[in-house]
Order: C-alpha cells, then sequence, then structure tokens
C-alpha cells in the first residue's frame, strides 16, 4: 500500500498565483451555477397563500415562512397530509433565469502570443445573454408530521446533482422542540444564503460562507454549503427560539463518502451547532440575534491501493464560529453577520500531515475574521431593495511569507428586485443587480489586488 | 380669561367628526392599539389571496379554498366570545388570526408580531358598515369549571341526547348524525360536523383547544354555521357537563375526562347515563 502525499504549498510564484487566480474565477462560476435559491411557489399552490406570505421578497423568509419551514412545511391545520389535497396537485417547482449579464476582472494574466504563459495583466470583461441553471425542486409532506425535500439542480449541458435531498420526522412526542432530519440539506443558517437576493456573479454568495485561505487545503467549503447528515433541531410555537444540531460526514456534501474530493475515502465527521432567539419590539418588528459553530476535520492526505484512493488520512481540525443579528425598523431590515475561522496549520499549508518536513519555516494555521452587513428596504412585497458591504479578513497567514492581505475579500452589492407577478401560483421576479468584489494580493504577475465587478439584469422564474 | 362656550363646543364637535372615523379605523388588544392603514398593507401581503381586496372572501384562490374563506363584509364570524349575533370583540378577532382555524386553510398566524395582528384586526373591520353602526357584543360570563365527576359526565350525556346533539354530531361525535349531510352554512356552502371522536391529544376546536373554549363555543354558537347557541337553553353548570361528557367522547385524547371515566371501569365513549 502507497501513500500519496498532497502537494506542500511552497513559495508562492507566478504560476501558482495564476492558478489561485484562475481557482477563484472558476469558484465563482461554479458557485453561481450551483447556487439555487430557494422559494416554492409550489406550497403558495397547495395553501393559497400568495409567496409575500411566507417571503419578505421571495426568496427571503419571513416570520410566518420561518415558521412554516421550522414546522416541517406544514401549516399545522390537519391538512398538511398530501391526502387533503386535490390529486392533481403537484408539489413541483421550476426556477430558471434568463439574464442579460457582464462580467469584468480589471487583472487578468495573459498569455504571450503562441505561449501559456502570462506576461501581461489587463482588463478582461465579457457581457451577453444567459441562462441560469435549473431547479426541480419537489417538497412537502409525505404524512403528517413526516416532511421532505428533493432538489435536483443543473447548469446547461452538465449534470444534475441533488443540491438537497432529505426527510425530516417533525413534532417528536408531539413537541415542536423535536425534529430529526435525515439527508443532504442546507444547514440551519437562519442568514441563509439559499433565501437570500443577490444572484450575479460577483454578489451571488456571501464569501464569508465560503472562504478558505489561499493554499489551504480544506476540503470544507463552507457553511454555505449543504451537507450530508443527520440534524436535530427545535423551535417554539411562533419560531422565535430556534436551536439546531447537526452531525455530518466530513464530505462537504458531496455522495459517495467523498472526503477532499476523493470518492469512497470519507471517515470522520464534522459537527454544527445553531442557536437564535427572536424577540418582539412594539412597533419594529421581530428582532433575532444567534450564534454558531461549525467544527470539523478534513484530510490532509490518502492512502491508495494499486493508485487508487481508499481512504482519507491525517484529518485536522478547523472551525467556523461566529454571531448573527437580523434588525428590523418596519418595512427596512438589516442583517448582521460576523464570522471568525481557523484551519488547522498543515490544511492551510497544504501539507501531508505526515510530512511535517515540508511545512513552510514559521507555518501556522491560518485564522481570519469575517462579517457583512445587508440591508432590505421593502417598499411593498412586489418591490424590495437591498445592499450588502462585506469583507473577509485573513489575520494571520498560514505561510509567514505571504503577502499580509493575500486572498482578503472587500466586496458589496446592490440591487433591487420588482415583483409583477407575485400570485399563489406563481412568481416572477425583474432582478437588477451590480456587485464588486476586492481580492487581496491576488493579481498573478503584480501581486496587487484584483477587482471583480458584474453587472446582472434578468427575470426570474418561479413555477 | 373669558370662555367661549360656542367656539369651545364647535371645535369639539368638528374634532369629533373628524376623528370618529380614525377611531373606528383603531383596534384595542390588551395595551395594542391596531391601525387600518398599517393593517392594509399587512393585509395585502398575507390575507388577500384568500379573503379579497374587497375582504368579501372572493381573493384568487377562494374557488379552491374548502371552507370558503370569510367574508368580512358580512362580518359574520364563527369565534367569539359575544352572544349569537353580534359583533365579537377585537380580542376574538386578534385571538383568530393568532389561533388560526383546523381543517381550513386558515393558518396559525402567531409567528408575526402582536402588533401587526393587532393592525389586521383594525383593517378587517373597515370592511362591513356593520362596525360602524354597532359596538361589539359583551362576552359572556364564564364561570370557574367545576370538578369532572362521573355524575357530570352522565349528566352531560344526557343533555347530549336531550338537546339531540347526536343529530349532527353522531351518537359517537363522530360527525356522522343524521343530519350531518344535509348542513350547509350561511353562504349555502356544505359544512361538516366536528369529529371528536377522530380528535388525537393535540387536537383542537375551531375556536380554540380548552375546556373553556369548548363551552364559550357552544353557549355563543358558531354564527355562520348550523351550530346554534345554548346560552338561552342550558344553565352554565349543565354547560360545563355537557363539556365534560363532549371530552368523552375523544377517546384518543389524554383528559380528566377520559381518566374519570377509566377510572370507572367504563369505556370514554359508550359511557351511558347511570352506568
Amino acid at each position: 500500500m502507497n501513500v500519496r502525499m498532497m502537494q506542500p504549498d511552497g513559495v508562492e510564484s507566478r504560476n501558482r498565483r495564476v492558478r489561485l487566480g484562475s481557482l477563484m474565477l472558476l469558484l465563482i462560476v461554479f458557485l453561481v451555477a450551483s447556487q439555487p435559491s430557494y422559494a416554492i411557489p409550489a406550497f403558495a399552490r397547495k395553501y393559497g397563500l400568495p409567496c409575500s406570505a411566507c417571503h419578505i421578497g421571495w426568496p427571503i423568509l419571513n416570520n410566518f415562512g420561518l415558521a412554516f419551514k421550522d414546522n416541517g412545511y406544514q401549516l399545522g391545520n390537519d391538512k398538511d397530509s398530501p391526502i387533503y389535497q386535490n390529486p392533481s396537485y403537484w408539489p413541483i417547482t421550476f426556477r430558471v433565469t434568463p439574464q442579460w449579464h457582464l462580467e469584468n476582472t480589471n487583472k487578468v494574466g495573459i498569455d504571450a502570443p503562441g505561449t501559456t504563459t502570462p506576461t501581461t495583466e489587463q482588463s478582461v470583461t465579457v457581457h451577453g445573454f444567459d441562462l441560469s441553471g435549473l431547479d426541480i425542486w419537489t417538497a412537502g409532506t409525505l404524512y403528517k408530521n413526516i416532511s421532505f425535500s428533493v432538489l435536483p439542480s443543473m447548469g446547461e449541458g452538465s449534470t444534475f446533482h441533488f443540491e438537497n435531498a432529505w426527510v425530516r420526522f417533525d413534532n417528536l412526542l408531539n413537541s415542536p422542540w423535536l425534529n430529526v432530519k435525515v439527508g443532504k440539506f442546507e444547514l440551519d443558517n437562519l442568514l441563509s444564503e439559499k433565501r437570500f437576493l443577490t444572484l450575479s456573479s460577483v454578489g451571488g454568495f456571501w464569501y464569508n460562507y465560503h472562504f478558505t485561505p489561499q493554499g489551504d487545503s480544506n476540503g470544507f467549503g463552507g457553511i454555505g454549503d449543504n451537507q450530508i447528515g443527520v440534524e436535530l433541531s427545535g423551535h417554539n410555537s411562533n419560531s422565535y427560539s430556534r436551536y439546531s444540531i447537526a452531525l455530518l460526514s466530513s464530505v462537504d456534501g458531496a455522495p459517495g463518502l467523498s472526503s477532499g474530493g476523493q470518492g469512497g475515502t470519507a471517515r470522520t465527521y464534522d459537527v454544527n451547532v445553531n442557536v437564535n432567539q427572536g424577540f418582539p419590539i412594539k412597533g419594529l418588528g421581530v428582532q433575532r440575534i444567534g450564534a454558531y459553530a461549525y467544527v470539523g476535520r478534513s484530510p490532509t492526505y490518502f492512502l491508495t491501493s494499486g493508485g487508487t484512493v481508499v481512504e482519507a488520512k491525517g484529518s485536522k481540525s478547523f472551525s467556523r464560529v461566529g454571531a448573527f443579528g437580523w434588525w428590523f425598523i418596519k418595512s427596512f431590515d438589516v442583517e448582521t453577520f460576523y464570522m471568525h475561522g481557523q484551519d488547522n496549520a498543515y490544511l492551510g499549508n497544504g501539507v501531508p500531515s505526515n510530512r511535517p518536513d515540508l511545512l513552510p519555516a514559521g507555518a501556522v494555521g491560518p485564522t481570519w475574521n469575517g462579517g457583512f452587513v445587508e440591508a432590505h428596504y421593502t417598499v411593498n412585497p412586489q418591490l424590495i431593495f437591498t445592499g450588502r458591504y462585506e469583507l473577509v479578513h485573513v489575520s494571520r497567514q498560514a505561510n509567514p511569507s505571504n503577502l499580509p492581505n493575500l486572498g482578503n475579500v472587500d466586496s458589496f452589492t446592490i440591487g433591487y428586485r420588482w415583483y409583477p407577478i407575485m400570485l399563489s401560483r406563481a412568481g416572477l421576479a425583474f432582478h437588477n443587480e451590480y456587485a464588486q468584489a476586492k481580492m487581496g494580493n491576488l493579481a498573478p504577475l503584480t501581486q496587487t489586488d484584483v477587482i471583480n465587478r458584474s453587472v446582472m439584469l434578468g427575470f426570474d422564474f418561479d413555477y | 380669561m373669558k370662555v367661549n362656550w360656542k367656539q369651545w363646543l364647535g371645535s369639539l364637535a368638528i374634532t369629533m367628526v373628524f376623528t370618529s372615523p380614525i377611531l373606528a379605523e383603531e383596534s384595542h388588544v390588551g395595551n395594542l392599539t391596531g391601525r387600518a392603514a398599517e393593517g392594509k398593507k399587512e393585509y395585502r401581503r398575507y390575507c388577500v389571496g384568500c379573503h379579497g381586496p374587497l375582504g368579501d372572501g372572493n381573493g384568487d384562490n377562494a374557488p379552491w379554498v374548502d371552507p370558503r374563506p370569510r367574508d368580512f363584509v358580512a362580518a359574520t364570524f364563527k369565534c367569539r366570545s359575544t352572544p349569537t349575533g353580534t359583533l365579537p370583540t377585537d380580542q376574538d378577532l386578534f385571538n383568530a388570526i393568532t389561533r388560526g382555524f383546523t381543517n381550513s386553510n386558515m393558518p396559525h398566524w402567531d409567528p408575526l408580531p402582536a402588533q401587526t395582528r393587532a393592525d389586521l384586526v383594525a383593517y378587517i373591520k373597515t370592511f362591513s358598515p356593520r362596525w360602524q353602526s354597532e359596538k361589539a357584543g359583551e362576552p359572556i360570563k364564564i364561570p370557574a369549571e367545576p370538578a369532572v365527576t362521573s355524575q357530570s359526565i352522565e349528566h352531560g350525556h344526557e343533555l347530549f341526547q336531550k338537546m339531540e346533539c347526536w343529530k349532527c354530531h353522531g351518537q359517537q361525535g363522530r360527525g356522522d348524525g343524521p343530519s350531518a349531510a344535509t348542513l350547509t352554512d350561511s353562504k349555502d356552502q356544505p359544512i361538516r360536523p366536528y369529529n371528536f371522536a377522530d380528535a388525537g391529544n393535540d387536537s383542537r376546536f375551531k375556536c380554540g383547544s380548552s375546556n373553556e373554549d369548548l363551552y364559550r363555543i357552544f353557549m355563543t354558537g358558531l354564527d355562520g354555521t348550523p351550530m346554534p347557541s345554548f346560552a338561552d337553553v342550558i344553565q352554565p353548570n349543565d354547560a360545563w357537563d355537557l363539556v365534560h361528557y363532549l371530552r368523552t367522547l375523544q377517546p384518543k385524547r389524554r383528559s380528566k375526562e377520559n381518566d374519570v371515566v377509566k377510572g370507572g371501569g367504563g369505556k370514554p365513549s359508550t359511557a351511558k347515563p347511570g352506568s
């Protein structure tokens, strides 16, 4: 049996920066392509409620929508079981977003003619009409207090993947405080990236929810990724008080026991905990505060047999912890989020734990702090404005020779959504957004900051 | 300083004329004051799909909702603390919004802040002219519940027979009495009597889940349905006995009434007078 090592993260080189920059762009494209937002007109059809009953502006859940979700997609009126539905009712939702968008990166390494070696940096802009991936989502109840969700998601020309697939046993022992969910699911983030308003390539995800320092080999993609495992959760009757504890395979949501991206190798588990509390303030709305912690392990190398990877080894720890708040002043609300992240030194430097000699001098576990402030102003249920400022700053680089700001993110996004159709059957939103993100020292040649920009105009269909 | 009483009274009259519609568009629930102007926005967000923009129960989705959404223009409400035929109190409407209605599409809206629900109450009252010309009824008085005994349950069973509750609800309380299939509400829509026997431990009635709620239901009646008020027919103590008996028609539900019946060796839903 051989041992295949992960490549150590050596001294920064031009090519490495090119790769990192490319990986960053690919990551953004991947995230946007695989980032379904959750809004379910099938529920509106089932219960006869308009989208606005559950969403501040879909897909952001309001208090009522959150309680409905927490109760296992049940209103609790003894009409939740499918046996009470018209046989023609079909709990399927489709979502796709035709759009025009522009993407600009101000410093891209451009190859010399006839070579694959970048020799200059220049701004690159692409734009045109485009199509998002397609979500075909079915969710609801199998029976009273047994709910489910299956969401196959696919991009044009690519194979589908299960964004989520789970079954949940609700209100165990007749208590809303005991619910068990099994399968692949979104972590119980009160501030849900799956239900936020922005969709563009640069602004279509929260960087904090997916941040990994440059050169880090951690297979965990962030708390924004859906994970596979079992979750115990609970809430009071109006979902002002909520908790969840999840035991998850360390596979970042990939089926096939794929630890660190290698199928059939997983052997460790992660834990996610989230608690939050809402408290109404007269005349303002329900304010919410909470805290979370994700603690896990990720492999640093793999055992192989005949060249085939067979088991993840050398797992090292990482954590993402923080707090959040959601503040309402009538139609104006602000989400605030803080994260402190840290990875083990081996993960941070991409070094197998059985080869400490490959660690660069002074290597340490990287740490970072991040957060965002995102505001929404709901003019009425059919028009909502949004703006966000977000940052992630590395407080300790894994390799002391790294530039201090390497990988830092500073971004902002502004936009609005207008819902000309918001019925209890379907929804349509006109979406307009501008987003910009500065990535620290990622220019491939000059090692200066890179700025990515997105402009998006789209029609968001949800049926 | 000489007071010009004519001018003063004139100002007062003008003030009253112009403020009375505003006051009428308020609700008062505990220490909350709901305002119709705010409620209108919330109504558009949460309620309009079923109850309609005019509040007449003809929202876009109404044809597919069973039972049909409440018609606020008619201002006939099932769940009240007030005598039959009278308008409910603001608190009654607030409770209805908060609690929702079992076996209907009306969910419990308690996740909404109390102020929002109070605002909705104020707006709902703007749909019917009844709120301009009538006051809400006086809530009925509910005496303290007496102890549950086998005698009270037996007496309740006698009343159940005597008042012919079984004609709609059936002898076993299954909602399958001989008249059940013929019942309609005030909109000529078919309506089913409550099925006590199916009630699980977490079951609710249309207007609440406690013994006090059950007492209130048959002392106020469910206006707009065939369920009448029995306030003029039975005395409070008799009503409590009937409550105790009705609880025994829910054998799957944990209750002190069922404990008493089990203690007496009988099966709850088949308890006979004098047994």
